[in-house]
């Protein structure tokens, strides 16, 4: 699984933060960093749940 | 007993992910979705900003899922006919069309219906934003370059609209009959912050006033307001809230009261769930009965909703989320977790108000029970987590006084 997010759609809601902390964390300068471009099998579910909860479906899951 | 033919009545954004849920939870069986527009289920917060200010397309607002594509969900749609009725007993629902839809399990999605102005349904350029064509017949009117727009209610579709329209360049009065817009939203305290940046950029804010009626020949030319000022204007656009779309639930025997009732695991009666705008729940962890109209809400109900459903009987969760929204006006995030009451007791704890970037606690009964962020996303979502976690007013205070 591959974690691509697009940046021109990202707005930095955080609720991706909410949803999958160990993948994404929305620092306190307002910008999105992705902590594991390629998180293992385990996380999916909760990073399906960051995608759809995301404002502006920006993350989009390969593989 | 099985659940194999699902009828979702609402292409909302509840309705979208009750149905992604579904599928997600391997359900095989049908899933017919029931539209009154004609287009598939589609992205409502754009139609008043980008798609609306014409940076983007009508098409960018279309809905997508992270389980491939649309047609990957196999849903049988029904587009662009409403349901007229719904049998319990016989558990049919009934379309406009004359259709008659046999479901074991059923979700109701069918959003709410903005309130429009009493009196101004025979003139051309009065407003309300709800629907992708809602935004483009406001957008057509923005293209005719209007000397000004009167803007009414200065809830959330009306601020954005306000901001979305001096971003064109063009000369907005915002109309409010509280004292301050976003008042249920924010509370009084927040929602003068957020009147101070409408002025700003420049829109002629009138608080505490309402609207007397609005006087044309053919088009809204004139906004009468009940403090004796008359407005020239081109185009009105009405936010002055929404009402359940429950009117097809008439003598169902389901509760209907300001939106369908359900249990605190969105049942609203064996075999049936509500979700999003429509659906009226108690939340256990504010101990409220609630009905939320944000997008947030929407996505979260709609999925919860789905497993509610196809739950065993007794085995469905407690929905009880802290409700989250976010509204972007001018190069500002608002965003808000929890539930503010007017009496509120509001403290700022990181940044300034002056500076438009900070955050401010909400506390009532001794609990922390709301955060309100100002280009502050990532802290709005710490905060989110202990209103989750039930937090103590005084607790929250030393935590900030900790993190010094």
């Amino acid at each position: 699984m591959r974690v691509v997010v697009d940046y021109d759609l990202c707005e930095s809601n955080a609720l991706c933060m909410q949803a999958a902390p160990e993948v994404f964390e929305v620092r306190d300068d307002d910008f999105l960093y992705v902590l594991q471009e390629e998180p293992s099998e385990e996380l999916r579910s909760k990073v399906e749940e960051a995608a759809r909860r995301c404002p502006k479906q920006a993350i989009t899951i390969a593989g | 007993m099985t659940v194999d033919r699902i009828v979702i009545v609402g292409a909302s954004l509840a309705g979208f992910r009750a149905a992604e849920e579904l599928r997600g939870l391997g359900h095989d069986g049908t899933i017919t979705v029931v539209g009154d527009e004609p287009h598939r289920p589609y992205d409502r917060p754009p139609l008043s900003k980008q798609v609306l200010a014409g940076t983007k397309p009508p098409e960018s607002a279309a809905l997508t899922t992270s389980m491939g594509t649309l047609d990957d969900l196999d849903l049988d749609w029904r587009l662009g006919t409403s349901a007229a009725a719904l049998d319990v007993a016989a558990r049919v629902v009934l379309l406009g069309d004359g259709e008659r839809l046999d479901y074991d399990g059923l979700v109701i999605a069918t959003g709410a219906a903005p309130r429009r102005l009493p009196g101004t349904d025979h003139l051309a350029g009065v407003h309300t934003l709800r629907t992708l064509d809602d935004c483009l017949s406001i957008r057509a009117g923005l293209e005719r370059a209007p000397q000004r727009v009167a803007v009414v209610g200065a809830g959330f579709i009306g601020a954005e609209v306000a901001a979305t329209c001096r971003g064109l360049g063009v000369e907005v009065s915002l109309i409010e009959a509280l004292p301050v817009p976003l008042e249920r939203a924010l509370g009084p305290q927040m929602g003068a912050v957020m009147a101070d940046l409408h002025r700003d950029h420049g829109v002629d804010v009138r608080l505490g006033v309402g609207v007397v009626r609005v006087d044309g020949s053919e088009r809204a030319e004139r906004v009468h307001l009940t403090d004796g000022t008359e407005l020239d204007v081109d185009l009105v656009v009405v936010g002055i809230g929404v009402t359940p779309n429950t009117g097809w639930l008439e003598g169902s025997g389901l509760t209907v009261d300001d939106g369908v009732l359900c249990d605190a695991t969105c049942l609203a009666a064996p075999g049936i769930v509500a979700a999003g705008d429509v659906a009226r729940w108690p939340n256990r962890l504010f101990d409220e009965l609630m009905r939320v109209e944000h997008w947030d809400n929407a996505v979260a109900m709609g999925a919860h909703a789905a497993r509610t459903l196809l739950a065993d009987p007794g085995a469905a969760e407690a929905f009880a989320p802290v409700p989250w929204f976010w509204s972007d006006q001018y190069d500002r995030k608002v965003q808000l977790a929890g539930r503010v009451g007017g009496d509120d007791l509001v403290e700022v704890v990181s940044g300034a108000v002056e500076d438009r970037r900070f955050v401010a606690l909400y506390g009532r009964g001794g609990r922390l029970v709301g955060v309100l962020g100002m280009n502050q996303p990532a802290q709005v979502m710490r905060w989110r987590a202990l209103i989750e976690d039930r937090v103590t007013w005084d607790d929250a205070l030393a935590t900030v006084k900790e993190a010094g």
